[in-house]
């Protein structure tokens, strides 16, 4: 149907599901299991029990009695129990209401007059060939059904309707009285074929009768295999177990039927084969309490197998474990470039790439064979677990074969070998929530037990170091690692198609670096110019500067600038902008806090390198190398990262509470604005209770006060905060953090050193608690704003009790958003890669599906890949206008 | 008989229905099968009103819809009309 497919020749068109018949039970079946043992006394399986032979072998050495295939071999083979009274299956028990709710009690036809069924009949044939979907055709039985159910009388026979009603999960009533399976099944018997269509069954394949089980199928042992424990003892599978109890019950109910017991006794064992049977198909049915095993954990059975997320479906089949995959905490290692990954030896030792023996490196694959699988030494060298023959025999490499291995080593074999630095590799951390969570990294062997990498490669994993674990691919195929190495290395997703933007880039350390480093232009001697650039690949120091008393030292800036590309031009304004420090009329270079960054020729001239320039997701000036290319892009990260640790650990960097200190007088500054605007709330509610506030537009008079309080409030504490920060200048380190971008808020240290503010739960003042109040510790009605969660100490002074009880409360909110939130978006995520997993964009940008169905006619209509956007612009006409003019450009620009 | 007019909505983009002799050259600029076309159902409103304008549309003919676009300003797509 589709040649855009390659390689796939058929196409599933529909599927239909059906029921089997007690005749399709027993002709499938290879043994009829009538003892409820599993093996002997010599541990083998017993003739007609659960483990018969019929039925599979689980056990190597044994062969099937069916099919005469050994362990691997055999497919297994069900079996069958005959019941001694039928049963009720509850994953029907809704269709066999719907079926005794619709039919006649005594003739059985459906409750509708002749004429009704015609029409209904038409109504059925017309949906089918208009195409209509299974569950539209569902809808159309379900109306007729409860047509057919409303009538009293059968307009067949005349005998008068009585109402049936379910006792969940599986007894039946007439009026009060129970109806047996062995009825129930004799009406469903009676229901006539030409009927059935109307029921939304196709009497050519089932019959509604089949759902009381006369005969059950018994999986093949394969299903169910018995596990045996270290300790020689053997356990049985929570499938057998209960097929156990069902066989024990009917054995029972047999023998107490032929010998003609009392029928209060018969009906109990019925009920208790009901029981069994029906949890046997699904131990979590309602109304009933779930099966459990002697130590008391409930059992797994049928439907427990399937459902949910540690079900079959979710766990064993959207997701699979995998071989060469390890998985283990991770930890930040600076002098790792983006690209690589830090591997533990003990990891990639266990770890492997197969590698076919050429008559190139066979001499190489040798050497690694002939070290055997754990190689000794001080230096990591690469040996290797296994090689594969060419008729795909697996040899385990030990230390006694492995010189042996060695001479037999030919072409065409594979080698098993140990991961060696290079090797590319996939790396992932979950939540998998888009692309830049699974990237391409090289391996780099490492000692200890942690997998480590660059820390500008957090923000594309969210990934920080409190104990995250991350995962570790290895590929195994020559296409695999091309396509990684192209399309999935780190460098190559520098660029998010979430913005268009980077991703991946400085955070904390380096802005805060970077920023002492160029702000303001520091000199240094040249000892510790030499330092900083230690860690990087600089054999030659710029011409150095001369000081009045003859002392060399160079710029920061300049230093700054050595790891920049050399044709790059460009001009931004900093992080620790603040126009009203210029009037709101930017002077460019002659910036007086050195916040307009130009760049010249890869020279920085002017600015600060704040997040602005290089953060992730802010920086504009990694954007525009990024732009360059993605080699030149990771150079300059790799390059920026290095520099900002040896500038950092050279100068030192520390922030303490002591940062937030502020003087007395700037203390009680505070508290003055603070008591004034608690005397304002107070008068706007005096206001309020006289009557006399006059209500907002669109507000009621209450919702007025609020509104005037919370902005009162709010202009108190930002009033505070700017005092605080009038005392909190850029030497002071917390301040250095929160202006450049590294880390924190000005509005964080302000409510350290001023006043922490109105908490609020959704937008609004704390208002629940008590009865017209918040906590006992206020008088009913009280809506001052201490009384309604306005905290006026700081963090560093320490709360109030009920501040504290204040701030929990605001504290929650945030607390239950991320949880509510991360529980939604999860199904939302799961919902949306159902739904759009098997799209893909072909050759000429059109987006189709696998049938070549077209969902787009051109990739997002205008075949933009964001990650190569600017943005999500096309073009940036600045950015090509600065490439064409340069100077003359970015100059004309200002204006 | 007064008919509210679909297509004068703000919401519902230009239609226009694709005179059969120029079918295959604009399939053959998509480079698509036409059972591999978005589909439009012959109930759809906007082929009623179509309808009018153009008489009887069959099945499989070709709609050209005109729609603004967030990132390319006005595109073009096609659809076939398909029974429902
Ligand atoms: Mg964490
Ligand atoms: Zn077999
Ligand atoms: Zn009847
Ligand atoms: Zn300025």
């Amino acid at each position: 149907m589709s040649p855009h497919v390659f390689g796939l020749t058929k196409r599933i068109n529909s599927i239909k599901f059906s029921l089997l018949s007690p005749d399709e039970i027993r002709r499938m079946s290879a043994v009829k299991v009538i003892t409820a043992d599993t093996y002997d006394d010599d541990g083998f399986p017993i003739d007609k029990g659960l483990m018969d032979l019929h039925m599979g072998v689980i056990e190597p050495g044994l062969r099937c009695k069916t099919c005469g295939g050994k362990v691997d071999e055999c497919p297994g083979h069900f079996g069958h129990i005959e019941l001694a009274m039928p049963v009720i299956h509850v994953g029907f028990v809704k269709n066999i209401q719907n079926y005794l709710d619709a039919t006649c009690r005594e003739c059985g036809r459906i409750k509708l007059k002749d004429d009704e069924i015609e029409i209904y009949k038409q109504k059925i044939e017309e949906a089918k060939k208009m195409g209509a979907s299974p569950l539209e055709l569902l809808f159309i039985t379900k109306k007729i059904i409860e047509d057919a159910a409303s009538r009293p009388i059968c307009p067949h026979c005349g005998a008068e309707q009585k109402k049936i009603t379910l006792d969940k999960p599986t007894t039946f009533r007439e009026e009060g009285r129970k109806l047996t399976p062995k009825e129930i099944r004799e009406r469903l018997e009676r229901i006539p074929d030409e009927d059935l269509p109307l029921l939304g069954m196709n009497p050519e394949t089932a019959r509604p009768e089949w759902m009381v089980l006369t005969v059950l199928p018994v999986p093949p042992v394969n299903v169910r295999p018995t596990i045996t424990l270290e300790t020689g003892e053997r356990s049985e599978d929570d499938l057998t177990h209960k097929l156990v109890d069902i066989i024990r019950i009917n054995q029972r109910l047999r023998e107490n039927r032929d010998s003609g017991a009392p029928q209060l006794i018969i009906e109990d064992l019925w009920e208790l084969l009901q029981y069994h049977v029906t949890t046997y198909f699904d131990n979590q049915t309602s109304g009933i309490p779930p099966a459990r095993h002697r130590s008391g954990r409930p059992l797994k059975t049928l439907v427990q197998r399937l459902k949910g997320k540690e079900g079959r479906f979710r766990s064993n089949l959207s997701g699979k474990r995998v071989n060469f995959s390890a998985r283990t905490v991770i930890s930040p290692e600076p002098f790792l470039s983006i690209n690589e990954v830090g591997v533990p030896e003990e990891a990639a030792r266990e770890l492997t790439v197969p590698i076919t023996v050429t008559e190139y490196n066979i001499e190489k694959m040798r050497e690694i064979v002939r070290r055997g699988s754990n190689p000794k030494g001080e230096k990591y060298v690469p040996g290797a677990n296994y090689v594969i023959r060419p008729d795909g025999r697996r040899i385990k490499i030990t230390d006694r074969n492995a010189e042996d291995v060695a001479k037999k080593l030919d072409i065409g074999w594979v080698v098993e070998r140990h991961l060696v630095d290079g090797d590319v590799v996939l790396f992932n951390r979950q939540p998998s929530l888009h692309r830049m969570s699974m990237m391409g990294h090289l391996v780099k062997v490492m000692p200890n037990r942690t997998f480590r990498f660059n820390l500008a490669v957090c923000p594309p994993y969210n990934a920080d170091f409190d104990g995250d674990e991350m995962n570790l691919h290895v590929l195994q195929s020559e296409e695999a690692r091309a396509e990684a190495k192209i399309l999935m290395l780190v460098q190559e997703h520098i660029l998010s198609p979430r913005f268009g933007g980077p991703i991946i880039g400085g955070i904390h350390d380096h802005i805060t670096a970077m920023f002492l480093l160029t702000h303001k232009n520091p000199k240094f001697t040249k000892e510790q110019a030499i330092h900083m650039l230690s860690y990087l690949d600089y054999d030659e120091l710029p011409e150095p500067h001369k000081d009045e008393n003859g002392n060399e030292f160079y710029y920061g800036k300049e230093l700054f600038s050595l790891i920049l590309p050399k044709n790059l031009n460009m001009e931004f304004k900093s992080k620790i902008c603040d126009p009203s420090v210029c009037n709101n009329k930017c002077v460019y270079e002659a910036c007086p806090i050195d916040a307009y960054v130009v760049i010249r020729d890869g020279k920085l001239i002017s600015g600060t390198i704040d997040e602005n320039a290089i953060g992730s997701m802010k920086g504009k000036l990694l954007d525009r190398i990024a732009k360059m290319g993605s080699d030149e892009a990771r150079k300059f990260i790799d390059n920026m990262t290095r520099l900002a640790v040896g500038v950092i650990s050279y100068r030192g960097f520390t922030s303490g509470i002591d940062d937030e200190d502020i003087p007395e007088e700037a203390i009680i500054q505070i508290h003055e604005i603070i008591k004034e605007s608690i005397k304002k709330t107070d008068e706007l509610i005096e206001l309020y209770k006289q009557g006399l506030l006059q209500p907002a537009p669109g507000r009621s008079i209450e919702e007025t006060l609020e509104m005037e309080i919370m902005r009162v409030l709010a202009h108190a504490r930002d009033e505070a905060g700017k005092i605080a920060s009038k005392h909190l200048g850029l030497e002071n380190p917390s301040v250095i953090m929160a202006r450049s971008g590294a880390r924190a808020s000005m509005l964080n240290l302000s409510q350290m050193a001023g006043s922490i503010g109105q908490q609020s739960v959704r937008g609004q003042r704390l208002h629940r608690g008590y009865q017209d109040r918040t906590l006992p510790h206020f008088k009913r009605g009280d809506l001052g704003a201490l009384a309604r969660g306005f905290v006026e100490s700081s963090y560093k002074k320490g709360l109030s009790p009920t501040e504290y009880f204040f701030h929990s409360m605001g504290g929650r909110e945030g607390l239950v958003d991320t949880a509510v939130r991360t529980s939604r978006s999860g199904y939302m995520q799961r919902r949306l890669i159902n739904a759009l997993e098997d799209l893909k964009v072909i050759e000429d940008r059109k987006v189709v599906d696998t049938a070549g169905n077209v969902v787009q006619f051109l990739y997002g209509d205008d075949g933009v890949d964001p990650t190569r956007s600017s943005g999500g612009e096309n073009v940036d006409m600045d950015e090509i206008l600065t490439d064409v003019l340069g100077d003359k450009y970015l100059l004309r620009r200002r204006k | 008989m007064v008919r509210f007019n679909v297509l004068e909505h703000e919401l519902v983009p230009e239609h226009y229905l694709v005179p059969k002799e120029e079918e295959e050259k604009i399939l053959k600029e998509l480079g698509v099968k036409k059972e591999n076309l978005p589909r439009i159902k012959k109930s759809d409103a906007v082929l009623r009103v179509l309808e009018r304008k153009y008489g009887h549309i069959p099945i499989g003919s070709l709609i050209k819809i005109v729609r603004k676009s967030p990132t390319a300003g006005r595109i073009t797509v096609y659809r076939v009309v398909v029974r429902d």
